[in-house]
């Protein structure tokens, strides 16, 4: 279970990328799933221990569709 | 009975009348033959709490006032013909957004920049939409500086009545002579708290109380935008129920009706004497809103008159709402001068018998 | 749970319209995020341009107003007449400020207006379809210089900030870019110091921040950053071009 973790609301991602292009650790990857009710493919966080909580992708996001959490 | 009658020059009586009714926020830019109301703002407006802009444009100006009146306050723009009309995609988009304000056009000779002599060419500009098609300024066309007065110590409540742009169309002549005046005392300003409540849909920061307000024009839905222009055609319905108004003298037995507002209609007053000496019997209309327009004033013309003549400084633009009030019933003649050249009674008389005789 | 990042309640919760990858968004989440921290959300009134961002009245939670195009400084003015102690700000894009709208930024500054424009240059005009705005760069490919804009036809780019520092009541002019974490958080620094310049009261702040338009541009998003980066942060240099003193 990642200390630290990034969480993406599917529905407001436009799969436009800059977050995955900001992560220095490459966690996050482009959407392949399914579509949202927008017709985008929302990016994924692999899930990985690596997350510093640097905040890039947060900082990156247009649409506000990144939340971090640091677990206790 | 002291007479408390000031004599004071049409321009600054605007201002000072204004400020009476409440108005707190001017913009103004320099254009003749409406530069004393701007001083005169610059002034006063400061000592009552109020805040003076001199804008680097009209185009500015009339966005200012916007600003101003968006957030609750009772804003004033005045200007003179060509400026008016770099205000009107302003005037538009009060309309649109159904923001309340009023607006004086000290009007002069046109096209373009004309001259500064006094004109009513500015007819169609007021009255017909000059900006973006379906909306309505509400348009007085007072004929002295008393009846400015008068009608500028009920603007503000009208305009926010009716949430919409208010204009006074009044000319260079009454900006510029002086007459006896009485200015009634003014209102207490307004605190701007109690803005918010008087305008509870002016923007003022919701304080985290309440849902954000916006102040819209743009409506990319065609149905949007249709629901909205026919709301605004409702309350444009009830401005003419409740708002027309205007003057009629000796209509019964009359040979000649008059038609004629602001300061031609009191030449056309002298010439009822004179054509009365000569036992040529002459009415008057003399409308004082411009918009609603007071058509149904031309049912009360006596069946026997011979001609209906619109008097007014330009081509023939109130001779259209003339033919419209007319409906055909009479034949509708012209008696006009331009370029800030005005009638004379003689001239109006000696049009009058031409067209007695000739009717 | 510990949130490190949550999107701000400045932000309404709603979808934007704004294409994929377009730094709009960056820059209405500063702007709101920098007025939370302030305490100001409920005391700041915006004015919107015509432009793709007219519509950013449906995502930023505060009162707002929609303006003709290119006047919003002039709109500023009036309602900081009516509420001296509200904070208000423009938010307006190439096309509506540094084209129809020269006359109005201009005498903000000119009088020392105490409001905060901030400016979005993306060097095309959006909303329109992608034609040449003043901020179009020599070469660039627009709608309406489709063989590049060129010095001989359309003059050289204009330079905002550096225009508006030369303008004595100006008290505060930056430029900003977003095309980066680190320079989204200098864009955040920038925009809270010209929130705190407007409420100190000593002049007009203005905050130019360079942002994207893939669509327009013909880019990917990512691909935008790089242009922005390559292209026009060395024509339109980053950095503060004018700081009054706020007295303590």
């Amino acid at each position: 279970m990642p200390q630290i973790f990034v969480k993406i609301d599917a529905e407001k991602c436009k799969g436009c990328n800059l977050c995955v292009e900001a992560c220095p650790k490459k966690i996050l990857s482009s959407g392949r799933d399914a579509r949202n009710k927008y017709g985008y493919r929302a990016v994924t966080a692999n899930g990985s221990e690596d997350c510093t909580g640097c905040l890039n992708c947060a900082l990156m996001c247009p649409d506000g569709a990144i939340a971090v959490y640091k677990r206790q | 009975m002291t007479d408390n009658r000031q004599l004071l020059k049409g321009n600054e009586a605007f201002a000072e009348a204004a400020i009476a009714a409440g108005c707190r926020y001017y913009f103004g830019y320099p254009i003749t033959p409406q530069n004393e109301l701007t001083e005169y703002m610059s002034r006063v407006l400061p000592s009552v709490g109020g805040s003076f802009v001199q804008a680097e444009s009209e185009l500015a100006a009339i966005s200012m006032a916007y600003g101003a009146a968006a957030a609750g306050g009772r804003a004033l723009i005045s200007s003179s013909s060509p400026g008016i009309a770099l205000m009107q995609e302003g005037i538009s988009f009060l309309c649109s957004a159904n923001i309340p304000m009023v607006l004086l056009n000290v009007s002069r000779g046109g096209p373009g920049v004309g001259g500064i002599q006094p004109g009513q060419a500015d007819y169609f500009l007021a009255t017909r939409v000059g900006g973006i098609v379906d909306y309505h300024t509400l348009v007085y066309a007072p004929a002295s500086i008393q009846e400015s007065i008068n009608i500028l110590m009920q603007a503000y409540e009208t305009a926010e009545k009716y949430r919409n742009p208010l204009m006074l169309l009044v000319d260079g002549m009454l900006g510029q002579m002086m007459e006896p005046v009485v200015v009634p005392d003014g209102v207490e300003t307004i605190p701007t708290t109690d803005l918010h409540a008087l305008n509870p849909w002016a923007v003022t920061g919701h304080r985290g109380s309440r849902e954000r307000r916006v102040i819209r024009s743009l409506r990319l839905k065609p149905d949007e935008l249709e629901r909205s222009i026919e709301e605004r055609g409702e309350k444009y319905a009830r401005a003419e129920i409740e708002l027309t108004s205007y003057e009629a003298i000796d209509l019964d037995g009359a040979e000649i009706v008059f038609v004629a507002f602001g300061s031609t209609s009191r030449i056309v007053k002298e010439s009822l004497t004179a054509l009365k000496r000569m036992r040529i019997k002459g009415g008057l209309i003399r409308p004082i809103t411009l918009w609603p327009f007071p058509y149904r004033a031309f049912d009360g013309i006596d069946k026997r008159t011979k001609a209906v003549v619109s008097v007014e400084l330009s081509k023939g633009q109130l001779i259209q709402d003339v033919k419209l009030g007319v409906n055909g019933r009479f034949p509708v003649k012209l008696i006009h001068r331009t370029g800030g050249m005005l009638l004379t009674p003689e001239e109006i008389v000696a049009a009058a018998k031409n067209i007695s005789e000739v009717n | 749970m510990l949130p490190l990042f949550e999107y701000t309640k400045g932000m309404r919760e709603e979808h934007t319209s704004y294409c994929p990858g377009c730094t709009h968004g960056i820059a209405h989440r500063l702007i709101m995020e920098a007025l939370c921290e302030r305490g100001e959300l409920g005391r700041a009134i915006g004015v919107v341009p015509i432009g793709c961002s007219i519509v950013a009245h449906n995502y930023m939670n505060v009162d707002m107003c929609e303006s003709m195009h290119g006047r919003a400084p002039a709109i500023a003015s009036g309602i900081k007449r009516v509420h001296p102690d509200n904070i208000v700000f423009t938010y307006q894009g190439d096309g509506d400020l540094a084209s129809i709208g020269t006359g109005e930024i201009i005498h903000a500054a000119h009088r020392g207006e105490n409001f905060t424009t901030f400016f979005i240059n993306n060097a095309v005009y959006g909303m329109t379809g992608g034609q040449m705005a003043p901020t179009t760069l020599i070469g660039q490919k627009t709608t309406t210089t489709a063989g590049g804009r060129s010095e001989a036809a359309n003059g050289k780019p204009l330079r905002m900030a550096e225009i508006i520092a030369t303008i004595e009541s100006a008290a505060f002019v930056e430029r900003v870019s977003l095309d980066s974490p680190a320079n989204v958080r200098k864009a955040k620094k920038a925009t809270l110091r010209a929130l705190e310049t407007q409420k100190a009261g000593v002049g007009f702040s203005f905050v130019e921040f360079l942002s994207t338009c893939p669509t327009n541009w013909g880019l990917s998003p990512i691909a935008s950053l790089e242009w922005l980066r390559t292209d026009m942060i060395p024509y339109y240099p980053l950095g503060n071009f004018k700081t009054k003193e706020i007295g303590r």
